[in-house]
Protein backbone atom coordinates (compact mmCIF):
# COMPACT_ATOMS: atom_id res chain seq x y z
CA UNK A 1 0.00 0.00 0.00
CA UNK A 2 1.32 3.20 -0.87
CA UNK A 3 0.04 5.03 1.66
CA UNK A 4 -1.51 4.07 4.79
CA UNK A 5 -4.66 4.16 5.41
CA UNK A 6 -7.42 2.34 7.94
CA UNK A 7 -10.09 0.15 6.19
CA UNK A 8 -13.45 0.83 6.88
CA UNK A 9 -14.70 -0.34 10.54
CA UNK A 10 -17.85 -2.55 10.51
CA UNK A 11 -19.91 -3.55 13.68
CA UNK A 12 -20.73 -7.01 14.41
CA UNK A 13 -24.04 -9.01 14.94
CA UNK A 14 -23.99 -12.96 16.31
CA UNK A 15 -26.94 -14.70 16.81
CA UNK A 16 -25.34 -18.02 18.53
CA UNK A 17 -28.85 -19.87 18.29
CA UNK A 18 -32.26 -19.98 16.52
CA UNK A 19 -34.49 -18.25 18.02
CA UNK A 20 -32.56 -15.69 19.52
CA UNK A 21 -31.40 -12.14 18.50
CA UNK A 22 -28.55 -10.97 16.77
CA UNK A 23 -26.38 -9.02 19.38
CA UNK A 24 -23.64 -6.85 18.91
CA UNK A 25 -20.43 -8.17 19.77
CA UNK A 26 -18.25 -5.59 18.96
CA UNK A 27 -16.13 -4.05 15.21
CA UNK A 28 -13.33 -4.79 13.12
CA UNK A 29 -11.52 -3.19 10.27
CA UNK A 30 -11.90 -4.65 6.82
CA UNK A 31 -11.42 -3.82 2.99
CA UNK A 32 -15.32 -4.98 2.78
CA UNK A 33 -18.62 -6.44 3.73
CA UNK A 34 -17.59 -10.14 2.40
CA UNK A 35 -14.02 -9.59 3.84
CA UNK A 36 -15.76 -8.23 7.18
CA UNK A 37 -17.97 -11.56 7.63
CA UNK A 38 -15.07 -13.67 7.08
CA UNK A 39 -13.19 -11.69 9.54
CA UNK A 40 -16.35 -11.57 12.01
CA UNK A 41 -16.50 -15.60 11.92
CA UNK A 42 -12.49 -15.77 12.95
CA UNK A 43 -12.79 -13.55 15.33
CA UNK A 44 -15.79 -13.02 16.86
CA UNK A 45 -17.23 -17.12 16.93
CA UNK A 46 -14.16 -19.00 16.68
CA UNK A 47 -15.87 -22.95 16.92
CA UNK A 48 -19.75 -21.17 17.25
CA UNK A 49 -20.93 -23.51 14.52
CA UNK A 50 -24.71 -22.88 13.48
CA UNK A 51 -24.16 -18.88 13.69
CA UNK A 52 -25.87 -16.56 11.72
CA UNK A 53 -23.45 -13.25 11.58
CA UNK A 54 -24.55 -9.59 10.60
CA UNK A 55 -21.97 -6.75 9.23
CA UNK A 56 -22.44 -3.24 8.72
CA UNK A 57 -20.47 -0.46 8.13
CA UNK A 58 -20.60 1.36 11.24
CA UNK A 59 -20.65 4.92 9.16
CA UNK A 60 -24.06 3.77 7.97
CA UNK A 61 -25.68 3.58 11.82
CA UNK A 62 -26.98 6.18 12.68
CA UNK A 63 -26.77 6.66 16.34
CA UNK A 64 -28.57 8.64 19.01
CA UNK A 65 -26.81 11.56 20.77
CA UNK A 66 -25.74 11.29 24.45
CA UNK A 67 -26.30 15.45 24.68
CA UNK A 68 -29.38 15.09 22.98
CA UNK A 69 -30.75 12.73 25.78
CA UNK A 70 -32.62 14.98 27.73
CA UNK A 71 -34.99 15.76 24.89
CA UNK A 72 -35.28 12.32 23.72
CA UNK A 73 -36.12 10.43 26.48
CA UNK A 74 -36.64 12.80 30.22
CA UNK A 75 -40.32 13.68 28.86
CA UNK A 76 -41.26 10.16 29.48
CA UNK A 77 -40.77 10.58 33.71
CA UNK A 78 -43.26 12.49 34.35
CA UNK A 79 -45.92 11.01 32.01
CA UNK A 80 -46.53 7.35 34.44
CA UNK A 81 -49.53 6.52 32.07
CA UNK A 82 -47.03 5.62 29.38
CA UNK A 83 -45.49 2.84 31.58
CA UNK A 84 -47.64 -0.43 31.68
CA UNK A 85 -46.44 -0.37 35.93
CA UNK A 86 -49.12 2.29 35.79
CA UNK A 87 -51.97 0.41 36.18
CA UNK A 88 -53.38 -1.26 38.80
CA UNK A 89 -53.53 -5.10 37.38
CA UNK A 90 -56.74 -6.94 38.20
CA UNK A 91 -56.07 -9.47 41.06
CA UNK A 92 -56.66 -12.62 38.26
CA UNK A 93 -53.40 -10.99 36.41
CA UNK A 94 -51.48 -11.12 39.34
CA UNK A 95 -48.19 -9.61 38.31
CA UNK A 96 -46.76 -8.67 34.82
CA UNK B 1 -5.57 -49.39 12.23
CA UNK B 2 -2.74 -51.33 10.79
CA UNK B 3 1.38 -50.48 10.61
CA UNK B 4 0.12 -49.31 6.42
CA UNK B 5 -2.44 -46.82 7.84
CA UNK B 6 -0.49 -45.87 10.87
CA UNK B 7 2.35 -44.95 8.26
CA UNK B 8 -0.24 -43.34 6.20
CA UNK B 9 -1.98 -40.86 9.32
CA UNK B 10 1.64 -39.93 10.02
CA UNK B 11 2.37 -38.50 7.00
CA UNK B 12 -0.72 -36.63 6.69
CA UNK B 13 -0.43 -35.62 10.65
CA UNK B 14 3.13 -34.30 9.26
CA UNK B 15 1.69 -32.49 6.60
CA UNK B 16 -0.68 -30.83 8.91
CA UNK B 17 1.98 -30.53 11.96
CA UNK B 18 4.19 -28.57 10.02
CA UNK B 19 2.64 -26.32 7.50
CA UNK B 20 0.51 -25.29 11.20
CA UNK B 21 4.04 -24.25 12.24
CA UNK B 22 4.29 -22.14 9.43
CA UNK B 23 1.48 -20.22 9.86
CA UNK B 24 1.66 -19.58 13.58
CA UNK B 25 4.72 -17.51 12.65
CA UNK B 26 2.67 -15.28 11.62
CA UNK B 27 1.21 -15.06 14.89
CA UNK B 28 1.45 -11.26 16.12
CA UNK B 29 3.39 -10.15 12.69
CA UNK B 30 0.33 -10.36 10.09
CA UNK B 31 0.02 -7.21 8.82
CA UNK B 32 -3.47 -6.15 10.83
CA UNK B 33 -5.69 -7.86 13.52
CA UNK B 34 -7.87 -9.57 12.07
CA UNK B 35 -5.70 -11.24 9.70
CA UNK B 36 -3.66 -11.99 12.71
CA UNK B 37 -6.43 -13.97 14.54
CA UNK B 38 -7.18 -15.97 11.02
CA UNK B 39 -3.57 -16.68 10.12
CA UNK B 40 -4.01 -18.11 13.95
CA UNK B 41 -7.42 -20.00 13.36
CA UNK B 42 -5.79 -21.35 10.48
CA UNK B 43 -2.77 -22.76 12.09
CA UNK B 44 -4.72 -23.59 15.11
CA UNK B 45 -7.18 -25.67 12.63
CA UNK B 46 -3.65 -27.24 11.08
CA UNK B 47 -1.90 -28.13 14.87
CA UNK B 48 -5.59 -29.96 15.75
CA UNK B 49 -5.21 -32.29 12.52
CA UNK B 50 -2.14 -33.47 13.51
CA UNK B 51 -2.99 -34.40 16.42
CA UNK B 52 -5.89 -36.61 15.43
CA UNK B 53 -3.52 -38.16 12.59
CA UNK B 54 -1.01 -38.81 15.36
CA UNK B 55 -3.18 -40.28 18.46
CA UNK B 56 -4.57 -42.52 15.71
CA UNK B 57 -1.55 -43.97 14.59
CA UNK B 58 0.36 -44.15 18.25
CA UNK B 59 -2.53 -46.11 19.26
CA UNK B 60 -0.98 -49.00 17.66
CA UNK B 61 2.74 -48.01 17.78
CA UNK B 62 1.85 -47.28 21.52
CA UNK B 63 3.63 -43.64 20.95
CA UNK B 64 1.88 -40.91 22.34
CA UNK B 65 1.21 -37.84 19.58
CA UNK B 66 4.08 -35.94 21.59
CA UNK B 67 6.44 -38.07 21.08
CA UNK B 68 5.74 -38.20 17.28
CA UNK B 69 5.58 -34.58 17.19
CA UNK B 70 9.05 -33.95 18.80
CA UNK B 71 10.92 -36.81 19.08
CA UNK B 72 11.66 -37.88 15.49
CA UNK B 73 14.77 -35.73 13.29
CA UNK B 74 14.08 -34.33 9.46
CA UNK B 75 14.70 -37.33 7.88
CA UNK B 76 11.74 -39.23 9.59
CA UNK B 77 9.52 -36.52 8.86
CA UNK B 78 7.35 -37.33 6.00
CA UNK B 79 5.52 -34.53 4.87
CA UNK B 80 5.74 -33.00 1.52
CA UNK B 81 7.93 -30.13 0.62
CA UNK B 82 5.40 -27.58 0.13
CA UNK B 83 4.52 -27.57 3.51
CA UNK B 84 7.77 -26.62 5.16
CA UNK B 85 8.72 -24.10 2.72
CA UNK B 86 9.80 -20.77 4.71
CA UNK B 87 6.69 -18.49 5.43
CA UNK B 88 8.19 -15.71 2.95
CA UNK B 89 5.86 -12.88 2.82
CA UNK B 90 2.35 -12.59 3.39
CA UNK B 91 1.47 -13.53 -0.54
CA UNK B 92 4.17 -16.44 -0.62
CA UNK B 93 1.91 -17.77 2.98
CA UNK B 94 -1.67 -16.94 1.14
CA UNK B 95 -0.63 -18.26 -2.34
CA UNK B 96 0.50 -21.89 -0.68
CA UNK B 97 -2.53 -21.87 1.46
CA UNK B 98 -4.29 -21.63 -1.45
CA UNK B 99 -2.76 -24.28 -3.61
CA UNK B 100 -2.95 -26.28 -0.76
CA UNK B 101 -6.72 -25.66 0.42
CA UNK B 102 -7.47 -26.28 -3.17
CA UNK B 103 -6.28 -29.87 -2.70
CA UNK B 104 -7.56 -30.67 0.84
CA UNK B 105 -10.86 -29.85 -0.21
CA UNK B 106 -10.95 -32.43 -2.74
CA UNK B 107 -8.49 -34.85 -0.95
CA UNK B 108 -10.32 -35.25 2.59
CA UNK B 109 -13.63 -35.24 0.68
CA UNK B 110 -11.99 -38.46 -0.52
CA UNK B 111 -10.54 -39.48 2.53
CA UNK B 112 -13.84 -39.08 4.51
CA UNK B 113 -15.14 -42.43 2.62
CA UNK B 114 -12.62 -44.18 3.78
CA UNK B 115 -12.82 -47.96 4.94
CA UNK B 116 -10.64 -46.56 8.35
CA UNK B 117 -13.20 -45.03 10.48
CA UNK B 118 -10.45 -43.12 11.98
CA UNK B 119 -9.29 -41.64 9.08
CA UNK B 120 -12.72 -40.49 8.12
CA UNK B 121 -13.90 -39.20 10.85
CA UNK B 122 -10.53 -36.83 10.72
CA UNK B 123 -10.91 -35.64 7.03
CA UNK B 124 -15.19 -35.57 7.76
CA UNK B 125 -14.43 -33.13 10.24
CA UNK B 126 -11.37 -31.34 8.64
CA UNK B 127 -12.76 -30.90 4.83
CA UNK B 128 -15.33 -28.10 6.12
CA UNK B 129 -12.68 -26.47 7.97
CA UNK B 130 -10.80 -26.74 4.11
CA UNK B 131 -13.86 -25.29 2.67
CA UNK B 132 -13.33 -22.06 5.00
CA UNK B 133 -9.94 -22.18 4.50
CA UNK B 134 -10.27 -22.48 0.62
CA UNK B 135 -12.87 -19.42 0.72
CA UNK B 136 -10.50 -17.03 2.65
CA UNK B 137 -7.37 -18.14 0.77
CA UNK B 138 -9.22 -17.85 -2.86
CA UNK B 139 -10.42 -14.50 -1.87
CA UNK B 140 -7.33 -13.13 -0.77
CA UNK B 141 -5.79 -14.26 -4.25
CA UNK B 142 -7.62 -11.89 -5.95
CA UNK B 143 -7.23 -9.42 -3.38
CA UNK B 144 -3.40 -9.48 -4.05
CA UNK B 145 -3.44 -10.64 -8.15
CA UNK B 146 -6.11 -7.51 -8.47
CA UNK B 147 -4.41 -5.28 -6.05
CA UNK B 148 -1.48 -3.29 -6.50
CA UNK B 149 1.55 -3.52 -8.30
CA UNK B 150 3.14 -4.89 -5.78
CA UNK B 151 1.34 -7.02 -4.70
CA UNK B 152 0.55 -8.57 -7.99
CA UNK B 153 4.19 -8.62 -8.51
CA UNK B 154 5.11 -10.42 -5.40
CA UNK B 155 2.32 -13.02 -5.93
CA UNK B 156 3.19 -13.73 -9.23
CA UNK B 157 6.85 -13.93 -7.53
CA UNK B 158 5.15 -16.80 -5.01
CA UNK B 159 3.36 -18.64 -7.42
CA UNK B 160 6.66 -18.79 -9.73
CA UNK B 161 8.32 -20.38 -6.30
CA UNK B 162 5.58 -22.93 -5.42
CA UNK B 163 5.15 -23.84 -9.05
CA UNK B 164 7.75 -26.83 -8.70
CA UNK B 165 6.39 -28.08 -5.04
CA UNK B 166 2.68 -29.16 -6.38
CA UNK B 167 3.08 -32.37 -8.27
CA UNK B 168 4.30 -33.73 -5.22
CA UNK B 169 0.42 -33.50 -3.94
CA UNK B 170 -0.54 -35.93 -6.67
CA UNK B 171 2.44 -38.49 -6.19
CA UNK B 172 1.49 -41.61 -5.48
CA UNK B 173 4.26 -44.19 -3.26
CA UNK B 174 3.56 -47.60 -2.73
CA UNK B 175 2.49 -47.33 0.37
CA UNK B 176 -0.17 -45.18 -0.88
CA UNK B 177 -0.89 -47.18 -3.90
CA UNK B 178 -1.55 -50.22 -1.58
CA UNK B 179 -3.90 -48.11 0.87
CA UNK B 180 -6.08 -46.36 -2.40
CA UNK B 181 -6.59 -50.13 -3.76
CA UNK B 182 -7.70 -50.98 -0.41
CA UNK B 183 -10.24 -48.24 0.03
CA UNK B 184 -8.05 -46.72 2.90
CA UNK B 185 -5.95 -44.16 1.31
CA UNK B 186 -6.69 -41.47 -1.26
CA UNK B 187 -5.49 -42.11 -4.97
CA UNK B 188 -4.14 -38.33 -5.11
CA UNK B 189 -3.60 -38.87 -9.00
CA UNK B 190 -7.57 -38.86 -9.72
CA UNK B 191 -7.83 -35.27 -7.90
CA UNK B 192 -5.34 -33.30 -9.98
CA UNK B 193 -8.46 -32.30 -12.82
CA UNK B 194 -10.28 -30.85 -10.08
CA UNK B 195 -7.46 -29.04 -8.22
CA UNK B 196 -6.31 -27.86 -12.06
CA UNK B 197 -9.99 -26.31 -12.66
CA UNK B 198 -10.09 -24.58 -9.00
CA UNK B 199 -6.79 -23.08 -9.52
CA UNK B 200 -7.39 -21.73 -12.82
CA UNK B 201 -10.39 -20.54 -11.84
CA UNK B 202 -9.28 -18.33 -9.01
CA UNK B 203 -6.17 -17.52 -11.00
CA UNK B 204 -8.35 -16.21 -13.63
CA UNK B 205 -10.30 -14.17 -11.49
CA UNK B 206 -7.29 -12.85 -10.07
CA UNK B 207 -6.15 -11.73 -13.32
CA UNK B 208 -2.86 -13.66 -12.44
CA UNK B 209 -1.04 -15.86 -14.98
CA UNK B 210 -1.57 -19.34 -14.54
CA UNK B 211 1.10 -21.92 -12.76
CA UNK B 212 4.18 -22.37 -14.84
CA UNK B 213 4.94 -26.39 -15.64
CA UNK B 214 8.14 -27.73 -16.18
CA UNK B 215 9.83 -28.27 -13.19
CA UNK B 216 8.89 -30.44 -10.17
CA UNK B 217 10.80 -31.47 -6.98
CA UNK B 218 9.65 -34.39 -4.73
CA UNK B 219 11.18 -36.25 -1.36
CA UNK B 220 8.81 -35.50 1.41
CA UNK B 221 7.48 -39.07 1.88
CA UNK B 222 11.17 -40.61 1.59
CA UNK B 223 12.46 -38.19 4.73
CA UNK B 224 14.44 -36.18 1.91
CA UNK B 225 13.67 -32.71 2.40
CA UNK B 226 14.77 -29.13 1.65
CA UNK B 227 17.25 -27.33 3.98
CA UNK B 228 14.49 -25.44 5.66
CA UNK B 229 12.67 -28.07 7.36
CA UNK B 230 15.61 -28.84 10.23
CA UNK B 231 15.94 -25.32 11.58
CA UNK B 232 11.81 -25.47 11.56
CA UNK B 233 12.20 -28.37 13.81
CA UNK B 234 14.59 -27.10 16.20
CA UNK B 235 12.50 -24.33 17.26
CA UNK B 236 9.07 -27.02 17.29
CA UNK B 237 10.96 -28.94 19.17
CA UNK B 238 13.18 -27.10 21.47
CA UNK B 239 11.11 -27.67 24.51
CA UNK B 240 11.13 -31.46 24.76
CA UNK B 241 14.20 -31.40 23.22
CA UNK B 242 15.54 -29.66 26.23
CA UNK B 243 13.18 -31.41 28.64
CA UNK B 244 12.36 -34.55 27.42
CA UNK B 245 8.53 -35.56 28.67
CA UNK B 246 7.29 -32.34 30.13
CA UNK B 247 3.88 -31.62 30.75
CA UNK B 248 2.52 -28.68 31.36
Amino acid sequence: MSKSRYMPLFEVFVRSKRGLDHKHVGSLHAEDAQQALEYARDVYTRRGEGASIWVVKSSDIVASQESEAQDFYDPMDDKPYRHATHYVLPREVDNM
Amino acid sequence: MDARAAAYAIGLGDDALVLGQRLTEWCGKAPFLEEDLALANTALDYIGRARFFYQAAGVNTGRSEDEIAFGRDAREFTNHLIYELPRGDFAFTMARQFLIDAFMVPFLDALSTSRDEQLAGIAAKAVKESRYHLRRSGDWMVRLGDGTDESRQRTIAALDTLAGYVDELFEMDSLEAELATDGIGVDRARLKDAWQRTVARVLEDATLPQLATGWNVSGGRRGIHTEHLGHMLSELQFVQRAYPGLQW
